[in-house]
């Protein structure tokens, strides 16, 4: 992480001043000062895709995705507002529920972002009926399994493959709620997918899981498990402060 | 003065919540002198006899009986809870949802790997039928308040129980929220 140089400026978050330097996004200016901004589909290593939209903020009185929007000299942003953090619990009821989330049955439990973001937001039960949508399994490769039922639509796979990896194994299939996670060539088993890509890596849910992997850390000691999520970026503007 | 009645059904779970709620351990002597227990699977009771203050309910709706139980405390609890991910998304019971009843009976009584002579599936008309698919209870009632978890652990039970009788909302703290 470069010092702030001359170069560097503030924005304001929440009535704080957060130091940004050009090219950085709100939400990494934050992350580098330790404001954590609610998100999901944004990844640290992976270019961002404002595809979730759980990162919105109001950014001089408008709304938009922090995990896009680049940080200019003397904006004023808005997130950790009742209204703001409703509209994200709202949006991860919404993902809850047009999906087949079985938290009890799911080995992502206690490491899932999803729901360590609803845990962080106070959701205890979607406002929102049931989908129970028909999603496909792709058990097809030695070590790698998709569980569509989880899937989030977030592109962390697809980006990481074709950018990170070169192989482009992931695309997304249909528009709108018909939208669906596709493999190239149909079956991940035909794919030159490895369990090490960066794509395997990446899935906040338990959709695309490393098989064989799965229960081995203990209740209590996963990574959502003491602390909510975001703990870990909170912690660095409290060690800046002192 | 008389005390808040408490009453507790399990739908279509496990009765692990309820298992949880026992797992409560010496504070449940506490909870005997907080609360008188109404109708409930501990003290067998089957019927309501008048209003009860707290309802708490565990599984989803799988057939026809549980949605009469569940009609039959939302008419009579004055604040009614679903517990754990049964009650609140149907839980495993769901995962039956994305499969269809008829293909699910078929598979359990027709071309399961222990059928014998072709299999029949069960008509009897004192079984209860099976609805098209599983509903959380709030899809079925009003539901006042959401404990999550599978089960919720008894301190979850014990906090939310006693925010209730004290008034106030079950807010749980972040170690206590679970949807497993």
């Amino acid at each position: 992480m470069s010092e702030p140089g001359a170069l560097s400026f503030t924005i304001t978050v929440d009535g704080v001043e957060v130091t940004a330097t050009p090219g950085q996004t709100i939400l990494e200016a934050c992350d580098a000062a330790g404001v954590y901004i609610p998100r999901l589909c944004y990844h640290p290593d992976l270019e961002p895709a404002g595809h979730c939209r759980i990162c919105t903020c109001k950014i001089d009185g408008r709304r938009s995705s922090a995990c896009t929007m680049p940080a200019v000299r003397g904006m004023v942003v808005e997130s950790e507002t009742p209204e703001l953090n409703a509209d994200r619990r709202t949006l991860v009821e919404m993902l809850f529920v047009e999906g087949n989330h079985f938290c009890p049955a799911c080995e992502k439990s206690g490491d899932c972002e999803l729901q360590a973001l609803g845990y962080l937001l106070g959701m205890t039960a979607p406002a929102f009926p049931y989908q129970w949508p028909q999603r496909e399994l792709d058990a097809s490769h030695p070590d790698v399994f998709i569980d569509r039922n989880r899937c989030v639509l977030c592109s962390r796979c697809i980006r990481a493959s074709r950018d990170v990896d070169g192989k482009s194994v992931f695309g997304f299939d249909g528009r709108g709620i018909h939208m669906r996670l596709n493999v190239d060539g149909g079956r991940l088993g035909e794919t030159a997918l490895a369990a090490a890509d960066k794509a395997a890596q990446v899935c906040p849910v338990g959709c695309i899981v490393i098989k064989r992997t799965g229960y081995q850390t203990p209740y209590g000691e996963r990574t959502f498990d003491q602390a909510p999520i975001g703990s870990d970026i909170a912690a660095v503007g409290k060690g800046a402060k002192t | 003065m008389t005390k808040p009645k408490l009453a507790t059904c399990s739908l279509a779970g496990c009765f692990g919540c309820h298992m949880s709620l026992l797992d409560i351990d010496e504070r449940i002597v506490e909870l005997v002198d907080l609360v008188d227990l109404d109708k409930s699977p501990f003290d067998d009771k089957k019927e309501f006899d008048g209003p009860v203050d707290i309802g708490l309910v565990e599984g989803g709706c799988a057939n026809e009986h549980n949605v009469h139980v569940l009609k039959q405390f939302r008419q009579h609890c004055r604040i009614l809870v679903s517990v754990g991910a049964c009650a609140i998304t149907g839980g495993i019971p769901a995962m039956r949802n994305m499969v269809g009843l008829r293909e699910c009976l078929e598979e359990a009584y027709l071309r399961g790997p222990t059928v014998e002579d072709g299999g029949l599936i069960p008509n009897d008309e004192d079984l209860p039928l099976l609805l098209d698919r599983v509903y959380p209870s709030h899809e079925i009632v009003k539901i006042d308040y959401f404990l999550p978890g599978c089960p919720p652990s008894a301190d979850a039970i014990w906090a939310a129980l006693k925010a209730l009788l004290s008034g106030e909302a079950p807010n749980l703290p972040y170690p206590l929220l679970k949807y497993e």
